[in-house]
């Protein structure tokens, strides 16, 4: 009865203050290993200097890849891993544990609480290494502008942030879609592998590829975008604003969707044991 | 020896349950290997026909890229030091130290049973894809050299094997091992050859490598299988490939047998 007259506003406040209160126990946890909370973002950090020093060494040997500059491919490696830390930050964990939620059948608890349980599974921990790492990612960027001699105006930063936040849209919902296959199979430990695999691809400047992959990791599973468009904005690469459409139109579907199988899913799910 | 060849036989049955996950993995495996070789592509567009990097011609990068695939799927550990870690943390060696078995040796025979299976499952996808990329792949012409290929990817193998064994240890001593084993998979990742052929670096920087263990881990079959090294530096690789492999193996025992006596038989 309490819930037929809240408006949307209160219900976000609500969720917000709840958010709040998990952000406050993830600080706590976090903090009991604190060698491990540093140890971690160290070997993200390492692996960040390992993806910059690839292109590094094909940039000995060449000038430009697809029309793509040096410095250039620094700030799109920069940004991929942005958003990537991002997602890590704010979703990793917590898609990748519903595999193990729905085999403990601690779903069962989840489903109970008052509150929407898509929220709850998505947003239950915080990874706040992810958000050193995404600060460390937006240093390189900036030194990158730096380089490049570049100093974007106020609204191509609020445009690229935005463009961000609808590749973080894409990263979470297809990795949500492709933890809920969990529902049938129980276990799911390759989709951190999956995932790894598939957003590798984000770092490559756009030109590079063709034919049908392109196709589909632009219209499909927009992996060629996520990176790309923020930076081409930034960079002043984009002809027409058709490529940003896409990318925040694909995020809209594929939220859409995501929705739409979430739901379908958790009629599946019959709870473990007990 | 007979008992181990009963654990080959489980393993194998254990690892069955996984084929479809292997399948899966070696097919999202080729999305990034795809990228990869589009990003080459586009690198030697950039440059005149037929011109070469470090003496790789883009049929020469492709071929190494679509190589280290295949060398990969045969030698790489997956699984394994996650298990040994985990058998350690919750007491499950035990009874590995009340039975006649030696758990280094057991370990071996699951390794090569769960490397059987994945080679069994990857064959198809990744053997299509070959297929498909076929004029960038040539097969060496002389006998020797599939010999010394052979030789090289069972020692590379066993060194990747006896690594992950020794940071599996780790787990006697510390709770978490996986920043560790991400830290070394990181130089196993740029100087073993994954990510780009590791003699298109600097020179100095090739030497130093070259006395490390990574090159041997993965990059120096490749080579031989593309007939890149030849003569005096070949045997010399294969003697490091051997060296480090027996570097590894002596470290695993020394390191199982210290934490054994550290070890505490948690939940046991």
């Amino acid at each position: 009865m309490n819930k037929a007259t809240s408006t949307p506003l209160d219900s976000f406040r609500r969720h917000l203050i709840i958010y709040g209160a998990l952000w406050k126990n993830s600080l706590v946890r976090e903090m009991g290993f604190k060698v491990n909370f540093i140890l971690w973002i160290f070997v993200e950090m390492l692996w960040f200097a390992l993806q910059l020093s690839f292109f590094a060494v094909i940039y000995a040997h060449t000038d430009s890849i697809a029309g793509w500059s040096k410095w250039e491919v620094v700030l799109l490696v920069g940004a991929s891993h942005f958003v990537q830390q991002l997602f890590t930050a704010v979703f990793l964990t917590n898609v990748t544990e519903l595999s193990e939620l729905i085999r403990t059948g601690k779903l069962d608890f989840m489903l109970l609480l008052p509150v929407n349980t898509r929220f709850l599974v998505s947003f239950r921990k915080v990874d706040l290494g992810g958000f050193v790492n995404a600060a460390s990612a937006l240093g390189v960027m900036v030194f990158a502008c730096n380089r490049l001699g570049l100093t974007p105006s106020p609204m191509h930063i609020v445009g690229f942030f935005v463009l961000t936040l609808a590749s973080l849209v894409i990263h979470y919902t297809l990795v949500l879609i492709l933890a809920s296959t969990a529902f049938w199979t129980v276990r799911s430990q390759g989709i951190v592998w999956i995932y790894y695999n598939l957003f590798n691809v984000a770092r490559i400047p756009d030109g590079a590829f063709s034919g049908f992959y392109r196709v589909v990791f632009t219209f499909i599973l927009p992996m060629v975008l996520v990176a790309n468009v923020p930076v081409k904005l930034l960079l002043q690469k984009l002809s027409s604003p058709g490529e940003m459409l896409l990318l925040i139109g694909l995020a809209a579907s594929w939220f859409v969707i995501s929705e739409a199988v979430w739901r379908y899913s958790l009629r599946r799910y019959t709870s473990a044991s007990s | 020896m007979n008992k181990y060849w009963h654990v080959i036989n489980i393993g194998i049955q254990n690892t069955l349950v996984y084929r479809v996950n292997f399948v899966f993995r070696a097919v999202f495996g080729l999305i990034p290997l795809m990228a990869t070789m589009f990003l080459w592509q586009a690198v030697y567009a950039g440059k005149q026909r037929g011109s070469a990097i470090a003496g790789y011609t883009l049929g020469g990068m492709l071929s190494y890229y679509l190589l280290v695939t295949v060398v990969d799927a045969l030698t790489a550990v997956t699984e394994d030091d996650w298990q040994i870690a985990a058998d350690i943390k919750d007491g499950n060696i035990s009874q590995f130290l009340l039975k006649p078995i030696d758990y280094l040796r057991y370990r071996i025979c699951l390794f090569f049973s769960a490397r059987l299976i994945y080679v069994a499952a990857a064959a198809i996808p990744v053997g299509l894809f070959i297929f498909w990329h076929r004029e960038n792949f040539v097969l060496p012409a002389s006998i020797a050299t599939w010999f010394l290929f052979a030789l090289s990817v069972i020692l590379a193998a066993m060194l990747n094997f006896f690594m992950s064994f020794c940071m599996a240890m780790l787990a006697f001593w510390v709770l978490e091992i996986s920043t560790f084993v991400f830290i070394v998979f990181a130089f196993e990742y740029i100087a073993g050859g994954h990510l780009f052929p590791v003699d298109i670096m600097p020179p100095t920087l090739l030497n130093v490598l070259s006395l490390s263990p990574f090159p041997y881990q993965l990059f120096f079959p490749v080579t031989i299988f593309l007939e890149r090294v030849n003569g005096d530096s070949l045997w010399r690789g294969l003697a490091m490939q051997a060296c480090w492999m027996g570097v590894f193996f002596c470290l695993a025992k020394y390191l199982w047998s210290r934490g054994i006596r550290k070890y505490t038989a948690v939940g046991g």
